[in-house]
């Protein structure tokens, strides 16, 4: 798997190196700023990008944009972005291109080193990593929604998980129940908040962050 | 004065009636103004509630002994009026003269001393506006310039302080124009008591023991004259007010020094407004980059350490090395950052102790010279520490001097600190410099920064800031 990272801190930007390369994935390019960002994007057209949201040169969300701006030349470019702080509009910003895998992540979740390297290949084969973080905020952003209120608690735990990507049988294992009743919780959600139930499972995902971010 | 007592406590009739008079014209609160005068007296306990006042007016000798205490206080504050503005007089003169001397030399000496005088009779006169008529009069003088040095040149300095403040010109023109306003204003009072107690004195005096009258005034000319002491009693305090705003029209600030200090305020305050957001950019981009990132470097290593334990327990020693050599320089870039933002050492041991901190981690000699007998408030205090660290900085990266001295002192309700190196000399205060940055921080404390660098040394920061002193905190 080919992976192109956007990092400008040494630092990190070696670390992940390492983390990345010792789970068999190939670090075609690592970059420290925006704009080199962009064109190792396009002429890599790598599996998946990591990237992290602050960049030089301005030191704003210049790799956030960097990624975007890649996802219009290269259509379904999975991207991945780190970031140190939580922000629900960068992940609206993301989910407007939304074609191909996404994920967005907290950068303490790199040392649950499991689950993030799960995450990078989850967003290279086309899936959604929304850190849970961002999920629960949009919840709660949406606490006085009328449509959301008529959810069970259960069927809103199973909407959260949905929301950070997981797949039905993750859910089910995270809730230890079985997939059969995930299955029937899923469908309800979707009937109570007008989503459409047949769609396959990242399209679902982005239907629902589509819904929450709305 | 013994005859002011004599004839208010003496119970003869016209007095009595027209002092009733007076008595119920206050109480009726037409003029709310002179209640309030009169209840600012220096005898007055506080101002009092409508019951206790009735209570007060039906025990006629203890409304009587305060109207007469109030009136004389009154004609004594009119007649020093008068005498200070006559006093004042004199020190116009010898101003004219010895700034007109200024082309001779001698004036060098004598203008500066002459035109304080005159500022100080000034500003006692403004204070008396505030305490004997509640009108407050604002110091319309210009700040004195940090770089007034001692000797000839100093004095020159002093010289030309003085002379550009239009202030100063104004206090002479009210020395000057105050003389009859002061001697009418301030003598009416008394002139009133006077002519109304020489009408009881003289009338009783015939009256008891058939003292010679040269001309008998007529009935209307007695009440006339009668009628002027609780004429005094009311008005007195009126004309005090009179004189105050008299005073005020020469020695408040004009409009336009007003005008300019609001611009100079405002521009202050953006400046400072500016600076803190400037900061706090900083001290996120310093924990975003550095203490941030590095603990998301050390979960990184633990985390992949944790993978491969079993199956490479090398890898795995390597990198939890790397993790707490990450933690410890977290710890280091945190303490860094928190000295940046209040240095410990300011907060536990003062300005004083947090200088000579400052001192012992440089790497050229600082002799100190501190004294302080107290603490500033702490936005002070950490604005100065700043102003000198940047200063040493300064003399330690461009200065190339071998010796630096740094002086704290307070007098005279000025903090004031001067940073001095025997460098080379030639500093400038470049725009976006650090010391530009210092004097946006000082100007929000009304503080102000001089640099005097000549080619070839040395160089004088001079810091100087107004503001007070608490005891020392322990």
């Amino acid at each position: 798997m080919r992976v192109v990272l956007g990092e400008d801190l040494t630092l990190l930007r070696d670390g992940l190196i390492r983390l990345l390369t010792a789970y068999d994935m190939d670090v075609v390019a690592a970059v420290d700023n925006g704009p080199e960002l962009l064109t190792a994007l396009v002429t890599h057209r790598p599996d998946v990008a990591v990237v992290d949201v602050r960049l030089p040169p301005s030191f704003t969300d210049e790799g956030l944009k960097a990624a975007i701006e890649a996802r219009a030349h290269v259509p379904g470019l999975p991207v991945l972005v780190l970031s140190q702080h939580v922000e629900p509009l960068y992940a609206r910003e993301l989910l407007s291109a939304a074609r191909g895998g996404l994920g967005y992540l907290l950068k303490d979740r790199v040392s649950d080193v499991r689950r993030f390297i799960e995450a990078v290949r989850t967003v290279a084969g086309g899936g959604t990593a929304m850190d849970p973080e961002v999920v629960s905020q949009l919840l709660t952003r949406h606490a006085r929604d009328e449509q959301l209120r008529c959810l069970t608690p259960r069927e809103r735990e199973v909407l959260a998980l949905m929301a950070e990507g997981r797949t039905n049988a993750g859910i089910a294992t995270r809730l230890v129940v079985t997939e059969k009743a995930i299955n029937k919780h899923i469908s309800n959600i979707f009937t109570k908040l007008d989503l459409y139930p047949d769609e396959d499972g990242n399209r679902r995902v982005l239907a629902v962050l589509t819904y929450l971010n709305a | 004065m013994s005859v002011g007592y004599f004839a208010l406590s003496a119970r003869s009739g016209p007095i009595l009636d027209l002092g009733k008079l007076a008595c119920a014209h206050v109480a009726t609160g037409r003029g709310v103004n002179s209640t309030e005068m009169w209840a600012a007296g220096p005898h007055d306990g506080g101002a009092e509630t409508g019951p206790e006042r009735e209570v007060r007016m039906s025990h006629h000798t203890g409304v009587f002994s305060r109207l007469a205490r109030l009136t004389l206080v009154t004609c004594v504050r009119g007649l020093v009026q008068a005498v200070v503005s006559l006093a004042g007089l004199v020190l116009f003169f010898a101003s004219v003269l010895s700034v007109l001397s200024l082309a001779a030399g001698i004036g060098i000496l004598l203008a500066p001393k002459s035109l304080l005088a005159v500022r100080g009779l000034a500003s006692t006169q403004r204070r008396w506006a505030r305490h004997w008529s509640g009108v407050t009069i604002a110091t319309p003088y210009r700040p004195r310039p940090v770089e007034i040095t001692n000797g000839l040149i100093g004095r020159l300095q002093r010289c030309k302080w003085l002379l550009t403040d239009p202030a100063t010109w104004r206090d002479l023109l009210w020395a000057l124009a105050g003389v009859p306003v002061s001697v009418v204003l301030g003598l009416l009072p008394l002139f009133m008591v006077v002519a109304g107690l020489w009408t009881v004195v003289a009338d009783g005096g015939k009256l008891l023991f058939g003292w010679w009258n040269t001309a008998p005034p007529s009935f209307w000319g007695q009440v006339f004259f009668l009628g002027m002491l609780p004429l005094a009693v009311i008005t007195g305090p009126l004309l005090l007010r009179a004189h105050a705003w008299a005073a005020a029209s020469l020695l408040a600030p004009t409009r336009e020094a007003m005008a300019a200090q609001v611009g100079q305020l405002a521009e202050s305050r953006s400046q400072a407004v500016d600076a803190s957001a400037a900061e706090l950019r900083r001290i996120e981009r310093d924990l975003h980059d550095g203490a941030q990132a590095r603990l998301v470097s050390l979960g990184m290593n633990i985390g992949f350490a944790e993978q491969v334990l079993r199956d490479n327990p090398d890898l795995a020693l390597t990198l939890l090395a790397e993790a707490r050599t990450s933690s410890g320089q977290a710890l280091a870039e945190l303490r860094t950052l928190v000295r940046g933002i209040h240095p410990p050492v300011l907060a536990e041991r003062g300005l004083d102790g947090a200088v000579r901190a400052l001192t012992l981690s440089l790497p050229l000699p600082v002799d100190l010279h501190i004294e302080l007998a107290g603490r500033a408030s702490a936005p002070v205090e950490s604005a100065f520490y700043f102003a000198i660290a940047e200063a040493l900085a300064n003399v330690i990266k461009h200065s190339s001097a071998n010796r630096a001295w740094v002086q704290v002192e307070y007098h005279s309700g000025r903090l004031v600190a001067i940073v001095g190196d025997n460098g080379t000399g030639g500093a400038s205060l470049p725009p976006g410099g650090g010391l530009r940055g210092v004097e946006r921080r000082l100007a929000a404390f009304d503080g102000v920064l001089a640099l005097t660098s000549p080619a070839g040394g040395p160089t004088l920061v001079t810091m100087e800031l107004p503001c007070e002193l608490s005891l020392a905190r322990t």
